[in-house]
C-alpha cells in the first residue's frame, strides 16, 4: 500500500518533470484566466485560434526538418513572399494603386496554387542544397531567407499591397453554425493536421522520415533514398508556409515584405515545446499542435496580463531555452 | 597491510526493474592482471561503472590498500589512481597526442600573475608518458588523427598511467586491433604490472584472457561466480561457468546441400587504389561463404561495394545467371540482397524507434495497401512472426530497441532483412559484441537460413566461428584475395598464413 503510493508519487514526478514546461503554462493561463476578464471569452478563444490555425500550419512544415535533424530557417521569408504573391495577383480591379493594373480578376484557388507551388519550389531548392551539396540545413536555409527576403523586396518594391478581393479575404470567414461561428481557418488546420498526420503515421515517406532521423547512415543501408526524403520533406515544408502566407496576407488584409517575419523561430521553439526532439528521430503531430497553442496562449497571456511588450520578447526566449534544456535532459538521464 | 590492492565488498546496484549488482564483492592483488568476464548483462560493466564513478552503488564498500574510499565522480576514482581506459576511445582527433593526455589539467605557469599553459613541462611530461607505452618515437605534437586506433588506445593508456594510477580498467581493449597490435597491448600490460598496478581486464575473448591473465572473475546474472587463477582454467571451463551450463557444441552442425551459383563476383574494384582490388568468388545455393582477414583486410568495404555503397572502378557482378548493376542500397534490396552491418550502433538501429519500425524500414513497400497506406496489421504480422521466429526477447514489438540487450538488437536487424526474404545475406561481423548464449543462437538462425536455400557471406574475425561456421572461407589481404580453404581444410594456421601472407 505504502509502496503503491510511493509507486504513483513517483510516476507523477516523472510525468511532471518531463511535461514541465506545458504544465507550467497551464498555470499561467488558469492564473489569467482567473484574474482578467475577457480571457475566457468566445472573442478570445477566436483570436487564438486565428493565429494559432496559421501558427500550426507553419509548425507541420517545420516538424519535418527537425525530425530529421535538420531545420529551416527561410519559413518567415517565405510566407511573405507567398502572402506578397497571393496579394499582388488578387487585388480589387477598381483599386488606385494596384500592383497589374491590367490583370483580370483570377480564381482564388489558381492563385492559392500557384503559390503553394512556387514556394514548394523555394523549399525544393533547400532540399536539393542540403540532400545534393551537403551544406548544413542552419547554413543552408539562413542564406535562403536572406535571398528569398531580397527577391520579394525587388518583386513587390518594398510596397504593402491591399485592396485585395473581397473573396479572398473571405478566406478567414466562418461557418455559422447557427450556435457557433466555425473559423474557416480552424478547418483548413484540423484538415492539414489530419494530412500530416496521415502522411507521418500512414505511408513509406514518413517512416522513412522517423528513420532519417534516428540513423541517417543505418536508413540508407536500410535501402531509404535520404536524399529524395529529405527533397520531399522540405518542398512540403515551403508548401506549408506558402499557404500560411496566404492565409495570413488574407487575414490581414494586405502584405508587406515584412509578413512572417520570425514565424520560423516560434515555429521551431512550439515544435520544441510539443516534444519534437532536436536530436531527431521524435515528434508527433499532437505534440506539435500541443506545443502551438501553449506559446499561442503564452503570447496572449502576457498580453491580457498588461506586460511590456518588449518584456513579452524576454518571457517567449526564456519558455524556448528551458524548453529544449529540459527535451535534452529527458535524453540525457537516460545515460 | 591488506593482501589486496583494491576490494569491492558487497557491491549492490539496481536500476528500474532489474537488480543488476546483487552483493558482488571483487578483490585484486597488486601487480597482477585481473579479468572480469561474463555474459553482456552480467554486469560487469556496472560494476567497472560504480568503481570508477559514473554509477553510484546502492549498497557496499570500495577498499584501496585497506583504506575505505568514497567515489563519488570519476574525478574522485582518479585522485585515488584509479583509471578507465573505455571502450570505446574518445580521443580529441584534431589535437596533439600533449593536450590530449592534459586535457583538463594542463599544467601552469604564471607570467606576472597570470596564469598560462606551460607548454614545454606538457611535452617533456608527454615524451616521459609516451616511452612508458612504446610510443617513444611519436612527437608529443603529433595530432591524434595521424594515429591508428591502437597508438590511439596506447595514448589512452598513458593517459591512465600519468595519473599514477593504481588499477587501471581496461574495458574490451583489443575489440579492433591486430595480432601484432594486440601483444604490442600486452606488453605494456606487462609494464604496467612490473609498476605495480592492477589491472582489471574485461574481455569477451577467452583465448586472449587465460593468455595475459592471472586471476579471472566470473560473473553472472549481476552476480559473481567466482574468482580462478587463469592456469586452472580452460575455454570450455570459462563457457560453462559464464553460462551456467556445459555448452557441447559451440556450432550447430552444417547438413546445408549447395546448389548451384547464385551470386558471382568477377574482378570487382574499387576506385580507391588502396581498397579492394580485383577480387572474384562465387557463392552457391545454401551456402555459408566466410571471410576471414585481419583489420584493414577491407573486407566491410568489399561488402560495401557490392551492396551500393562504395563506388566501384570495375568489376561484374552476375547474379543468378545475368549480370547486374546495383548503384545504391535499394538497388541491391530489391535484387533480393541484404546487408547486415559491422557497427550496429553506427549503421544498423535506430536507438529511438520501436522495434517495429526497426523491422519494417526496409520492406515498407510489401505492408501497403492501395500503393501508399500502410497496413499496420499486416506489418504488425510479419513483425510478430519474426521476433517469434527468432526468439527476440522483448515486452512487446512497440518497445524502442535501445533498451534491448545486444544479441536482441542484433536478431532485430536480422528480422529487417528476413522480412524482404532476401537470397543472399551478407554478415558484417554477426556476433561482435554479443554474449556466449546469443551467439549460438544466432548460429542456428544462420544454418536454419542456409538450409532453406539462403545463401550467406559472413565476414567474421573470430577464428573459431570462421572456421565452426564456415563451407568455404575466402582469406583477404590488403584489399585482395589471399586464398579460399574448403572446411574440411581448414585450419587457424593455414587461415592466419594466408591472411598475414608476406
Amino acid at each position: 500500500m505504502k509502496n503503491q503510493t510511493k509507486n504513483y508519487i513517483q510516476k507523477g514526478f516523472s510525468f511532471a518533470s518531463n511535461n514541465a514546461i506545458i504544465l507550467l503554462l497551464l498555470v499561467l493561463v488558469l492564473y489569467v484566466g482567473l484574474t482578467q476578464k475577457n480571457f475566457f471569452s468566445g472573442r478570445n478563444f477566436n483570436n487564438i485560434s486565428l493565429t494559432t490555425s496559421i501558427r500550426f500550419l507553419v509548425a507541420l512544415g517545420v516538424s519535418g526538418t527537425l525530425i530529421t535533424k535538420g531545420t529551416d530557417l527561410s519559413a518567415g521569408r517565405i510566407i511573405g513572399l507567398g502572402g506578397v504573391l497571393a496579394c499582388t495577383l488578387l487585388q480589387r480591379s477598381d483599386y488606385s494603386s494596384k500592383f497589374f493594373p491590367m490583370l483580370p480578376e483570377l480564381p482564388i484557388w489558381a492563385v492559392l496554387l500557384f503559390v503553394l507551388l512556387l514556394c514548394a519550389l523555394i523549399g525544393l531548392a533547400n532540399g536539393f542544397i542540403i540532400a545534393k551539396l551537403h551544406v548544413p540545413p542552419f547554413l543552408a536555409t539562413l542564406g535562403m531567407q536572406t535571398i528569398v527576403y531580397g527577391a520579394n523586396q525587388v518583386y513587390s518594391g518594398s510596397d504593402p499591397i491591399g485592396g485585395l478581393v473581397n473573396d479572398y479575404t473571405d478566406v478567414v470567414g466562418y461557418f455559422d453554425l447557427g450556435f457557433y461561428e466555425l473559423p474557416f481557418l480552424l478547418c483548413i488546420a484540423v484538415v492539414m493536421g489530419i494530412l500530416m498526420w496521415f502522411l507521418y503515421n500512414k505511408t513509406t515517406h514518413g517512416k522513412n522520415m522517423y528513420a532519417i532521423g534516428g540513423n541517417e547512415l543505418a536508413a540508407e543501408v536500410s535501402g531509404v533514398n535520404t536524399k529524395r526524403s529529405k527533397m520531399i520533406i522540405y518542398a512540403l515544408a515551403g508548401a506549408m508556409y506558402g499557404m500560411a502566407g496566404f492565409l495570413l496576407a488574407a487575414k490581414s488584409g494586405g502584405a508587406s515584405v515584412n509578413l512572417g517575419q520570425g514565424y520560423e523561430l516560434e515555429a521551431i521553439a512550439a515544435c520544441t515545446i510539443g516534444g519534437v526532439s532536436t536530436t531527431g528521430g521524435v515528434g508527433k503531430i499532437s505534440g506539435i499542435l500541443l506545443g502551438v497553442l501553449v506559446f499561442e496562449l503564452l503570447k496572449t497571456s502576457l498580453q491580457f496580463l498588461g506586460i511590456d511588450p518588449s518584456l513579452q520578447f524576454v518571457a517567449q526566449g526564456i519558455v524556448i531555452i528551458v524548453a529544449v534544456a529540459l527535451d535534452i535532459r529527458k535524453y540525457t538521464l537516460k545515460r | 597491510m591488506s593482501e589486496y590492492l583494491l576490494q569491492m565488498k558487497d557491491i549492490c546496484k539496481s536500476f528500474p526493474g532489474v537488480k543488476a549488482l546483487d552483493h558482488v564483492s571483487f578483490n585484486v592483488k597488486s601487480g597482477t592482471v585481473h579479468a572480469l568476464m561474463g555474459e553482456n548483462g552480467a554486469g560487469k560493466s556496472t560494476l567497472m561503472k560504480c568503481l570508477f564513478g559514473i554509477y553510484k552503488k546502492d549498497q557496499g564498500d570500495i577498499l584501496l590498500d585497506g583504506q575505505i574510499i568514497e567515489i563519488k565522480s570519476s574525478q574522485d576514482a582518479l585522485r585515488h589512481g584509479i583509471a578507465m581506459v573505455h571502450q570505446e576511445l574518445q580521443p580529441i582527433l584534431e589535437r596533439s597526442i600533449a593536450e590530449n593526455l592534459f586535457c583538463g589539467r594542463y599544467p601552469l605557469k604564471k607570467i606576472r600573475g597570470i596564469k598560462i599553459v606551460d607548454h614545454q613541462v606538457m611535452m617533456n611530461e608527454t615524451k616521459k608518458l609516451l616511452e612508458k607505452v612504446n610510443l617513444s618515437e611519436f612527437d608529443p605534437k603529433m595530432k591524434l588523427s595521424s594515429l591508428s586506433l591502437s597508438q590511439m588506445q596506447s595514448v589512452e593508456i598513458a593517459k591512465a598511467v600519468s595519473y599514477q594510477a593504481k588499477v587501471v580498467i581496461m574495458d574490451e581493449p583489443t575489440s579492433s586491433l591486430t595480432e601484432n597490435e594486440v601483444n604490442n597491448l600486452f606488453a605494456i600490460i606487462q609494464n604496467l604490472k612490473a609498476m605495480g598496478c592492477a589491472i582489471i581486464y574485461i574481455s569477451h575473448k577467452m583465448e586472449e584472457i587465460l593468455k595475459i591473465s592471472d586471476e579471472v572473475t566470473v560473473m553472472r546474472d549481476g552476480i559473481s561466480v567466482g574468482t580462478w587463477r587463469a592456469c586452472e582454467l580452460t575455454t570450455e571451463l570459462l563457457i560453462a561457468k559464464m553460462v551456467g551450463r556445459e555448452l557441447t557444441n559451440r556450432f550447430p552442425a552444417s547438413q546445408s546441400i549447395l546448389g548451384e551459383a547464385v551470386l558471382q563476383v568477377e574482378g570487382l574494384s574499387s576506385i580507391h587504389e588502396a581498397s579492394f582490388q580485383d577480387v572474384s568468388f562465387t557463392l552457391r545455393k545454401g551456402e555459408i561463404l566466410g571471410i576471414g582477414g585481419l583489420v584493414g583486410a577491407q573486407r566491410s568495404e568489399l561488402m560495401e561495394g557490392l551492396f551500393g555503397l562504395r563506388s566501384l572502378s570495375k568489376g561484374k557482378i552476375i547474379y543468378h545467371g545475368e549480370e547486374i548493376k546495383i548503384k545504391s542500397p535499394k538497388d541491391a534490396i530489391q535484387k533480393g540482397l541484404a546487408l547486415l552491418t559491422e557497427d550496429r550502433r553506427a549503421t544498423g538501429i535506430f536507438g529511438v524507434l520501436s522495434i517495429m519500425d526497426n523491422v519494417a524500414i526496409a520492406s515498407l513497400p510489401n505492408y501497403l495497401d492501395h500503393g501508399f497506406i500502410l497496413n499496420y496489421k499486416k506489418l504488425e504480422n510479419v513483425v510478430q512472426q519474426n521476433i517469434n521466429k527468432l526468439q527476440i526477447k522483448a515486452p512487446s514489438s512497440r518497445s524502442l530497441i535501445h533498451t534491448l540487450s545486444g544479441g536482441n538488437q542484433q536478431k532485430v536487424i536480422i528480422a529487417r532483412w528476413l522480412a524482404n526474404e532476401p537470397d543472399v545475406l551478407i554478415l558484417d561481423e554477426p556476433t561482435r559484441g554479443i554474449d556466449v548464449g546469443a551467439k549460438y543462437e544466432i548460429y542456428t538462425i544462420m544454418r536454419e537460413l542456409s538450409q532453406q536455400g539462403k545463401s550467406i557471406i559472413m565476414i567474421s574475425s573470430e577464428m573459431s566461428e570462421l572456421l565452426g561456421m564456415s563451407d568455404v572461407i575466402m582469406v583477404m589481404k590488403e584489399g585482395r584475395v589471399s586464398g579460399f580453404v574448403q572446411q574440411k581444410e581448414a585450419t587457424q594456421e593455414i587461415i592466419m598464413s594466408l591472411a598475414a601472407q608476406l
